[in-house]
């Protein structure tokens, strides 16, 4: 029987065959992080001292915070530029970053070494080192998503007193979300920036801030079409095709941007001329920057294929599935070092702490007001049934 | 790595993303009065007949376990590791064979100190890189930024730290040599300041042209505390090819923007809210016929 306190909606739990997957991956991911805290590094990782950062820095942390920008994006489209007809998408934008954050924060505490010392940044401050501003980012932004989305939680709850105060900062929590992402996203290519003797000269570039800003920003507005399209695929949602088509219209400047910016860089430092010789780096550069540039700018720039629902599905996937190339070749497979394929304990790790944020953010719409309620909607209809 | 970085500062001084960022490259740094001063060693591969005597002074003094070989009788190390701070290795170039010992550089301008953010590296005015390991989060970021490969993790232990050679600093504070320095038989590795190393390695140099006629460490990323000279070229003894410039002149006009990011984009989404902000009223007519759909 479905239990309705205020709004929150806790109802019977629909257990499909690919949810049960989902939470399976996700309690072995766990249970390996777990494993790992016991054992260490050395025997559940392939790290070695000639490769010391693997899958969980390039994909979980350096891809998994750029594909969150699409947070701090939203928000500054709703309520800087007060486009308020985006409005419908601003929680399901806030709580995938809030997610995405979490995770990250985690991912961290089973990398690092000494993870019970994390709190060390609070007392030992190095304003030269780019990881300690990107901590600091991370530390504060996860405050501010978390206060951003309080609201749904005290709203569900009933709970008029927080709101009230909450609706009150609102601007100057969204104003600090935008700073400090602004600053960490790019800050994630500053931290790559003093290794130019370590990174392909088809990536290392000392303007790595600049594009991974770009890239995070674009990135962060395709998450929107891919949570339009998760929530029209799993809880039977109509899907948003004018709102996401009318933001992501403005994806081809930004990724336009990058792409002269990146190109005429290649040109002037002469590594253009990396691409005529042989071998994984030419191609993996031009599938990055055909995949996951050029045909998302084509894709996003052409109302065609914007207002069709495949078509931006499509491109979203592309603009994101670049995102995550650029950051795996800058980081990990075009950076000098030990030759390394991931373990399948870390393997695990990155799976499963994925599936605990589909988790995470399918408990989240079904308890909490995340998405109107309407007759449509299959999280009534999969109540009705049961 | 061949990207010119200056030429291309250059070109975004062009205007190409605008004034700034990055910064203008950092002039080659001057040697001065303090590195000058600086505690230094000099390694003349040349004279180096690889005894080792450095390898085992070194294990001695730090007491850091051997690394035997697969039968347990030999100390074996295969390269610099958490256990093996410094150690002597071979290289060949044509038919020409060289020692060349491998250890922390001690640079002047050290990225892996610049890169911690946690202070866990220290850079002594005296000369040392020095690490404090209570305060270590274990990022391994060190590791990545050292163009050396130097920082190594205790990657077997629970809770790894980090290890390299640390010069010594607690000798040198009681007026000591290194380890490694008072070892060697042969003179081929001496201790002394910056200075004098340097005076030391030119005089050599200039005495015998069979030398390569090249300090390495003299001005590579800023310049190191261990300086080499030998007669086989510096990439078969394994040195990487180094620009002049430090690594942190590439990160620090960044770190140094963050204040100023801060104020400009803060002050920038507040100048952009009231301005679409003034006329509420008006834009939330046209907003609504767009089809909100809530």
């Amino acid at each position: 029987m479905a239990v309705k306190i205020e709004k929150l909606r806790l109802r019977p739990y629909p257990f499909g065959p690919g949810m049960k997957l989902i939470w399976v991956l996700g309690a072995f991911g766990l249970a390996v992080a777990v494993y790992r805290w016991f054992v260490g590094l050395g025997p559940t990782t392939n790290l070695t001292d000639g490769r010391g950062w693997g899958i969980w820095i390039s994909f979980d942390m350096m891809s998994g915070i750029g594909l969150a920008a699409g947070a701090f994006t939203v928000a500054a489209v709703v309520y800087i530029f007060n486009l308020e007809k985006f409005h419908g998408i601003v929680r399901p934008s806030i709580l995938t970053g809030f997610i995405s954050y979490i995770l990250a924060a985690f991912t961290l505490l089973v990398d690092l070494g000494q993870p019970q010392r994390i709190w060390h940044l609070l007392i030992y401050h190095n304003i030269h080192s780019p990881l300690f501003e990107i901590g600091w980012c991370v530390m504060l932004y996860t405050t501010v998503l978390a206060l951003e989305f309080s609201p749904v939680v005290f709203d569900a709850l009933g709970m008029k007193a927080p709101v009230k105060i909450l609706r009150a900062i609102t601007i100057p929590l969204i104003i600090a979300g935008i700073t400090l992402s602004t600053l960490h996203q790019s800050t994630l290519g500053t931290m790559l920036t003093i290794l130019p003797y370590r990174i392909h000269p088809l990536w290392y570039s000392p303007l790595f801030p600049f594009y991974f800003f770009l890239t995070a920003v674009a990135a962060g507005m395709a998450m929107t079409v891919f949570e339009s399209y998760h929530s029209a695929r799993t809880y039977g949602y109509p899907f948003e095709l004018k709102l996401v088509s009318s933001l992501t219209k403005y994806v081809p400047y930004v990724l336009g941007l990058y792409l002269v910016v990146r190109m005429t860089e290649l040109f002037v430092t002469g590594n253009i001329r990396l691409l005529l010789a042989n071998g994984a780096p030419a191609v993996l550069f031009i599938i990055e920057i055909i995949g996951g540039v050029l045909i998302p700018i084509l894709f996003f720039a052409d109302p065609k294929t914007r207002n069709d629902q495949d078509g931006i599905t499509w491109a979203a996937f592309f603009t994101m599935g670049g995102l995550i190339l650029n950051r795996m070749n800058a980081s990990l497979i075009f950076m000098e070092g030990a030759l390394y394929f991931p373990s399948l304990w870390e393997l695990a790790v990155s799976i499963g702490l994925t599936c605990l944020g589909i988790i995470m953010y399918d408990a989240a719409v079904r308890i909490l007001p995340i998405l109107p309620e309407t007759k449509k909607s299959r999280l009534v209809q999969d109540y009705k049934q049961l | 790595m061949p990207v010119s970085r200056r030429d291309f500062l250059k070109m975004a001084g062009l205007g190409l993303v605008g004034s700034g960022l990055p910064a203008t490259p950092l002039k080659q740094i001057a040697r001065n009065v303090t590195t000058d001063n600086a505690a230094s060693m000099l390694y003349d591969a040349t004279k180096c007949v690889g005894c080792r005597a450095c390898q085992v002074a070194c294990k001695q003094r730090s007491g850091l376990p051997a690394e035997p070989d697969a039968q347990g009788l030999y100390e074996t190390p295969r390269d610099l590791s958490a256990n093996t701070w410094t150690m002597i290795k071979l290289a060949k170039e044509n038919s020409e064979i060289s020692f060349v010992k491998n250890q922390c550089m001690h640079c002047l301008e050290p990225a892996c100190v610049s890169v911690c953010p946690v202070v866990a590296l220290e850079k002594l005015e005296s000369g040392p890189v020095i690490y404090h390991p209570e305060r270590c989060i274990g990022c391994r970021y060190c590791m990545a930024a050292c163009p050396f490969g130097i920082p190594k993790s205790q990657w077997e232990e629970n809770l790894p730290l980090i290890q390299k050679c640390d010069f010594c600093a607690d000798r040198l504070a009681k007026g000591e040599a290194p380890a490694c320095g008072e070892a060697c038989p042969t003179g081929a590795l001496i201790y002394g300041t910056r200075g004098e190393m340097l005076g030391k390695a030119h005089a050599r140099l200039a005495s015998d042209k069979n030398y390569i006629q090249d300090v390495y460490g003299e001005s590579e990323v800023g310049g190191t505390s261990m300086l080499y000279i030998a007669g086989v070229g510096f990439d078969a003894l394994g040195f990487p090819r180094l620009k002049d410039d430090p690594l942190t002149a590439i990160t620090w006009p960044y770190m140094k923007a963050v204040p100023a990011v801060i104020a400009v984009m803060a002050s920038l989404s507040t100048a952009i809210y009231f301005r679409t902000h003034r006329d509420k009223g008006k834009q939330n007519g046209e907003e609504a016929s767009d089809g909100s759909k809530d």
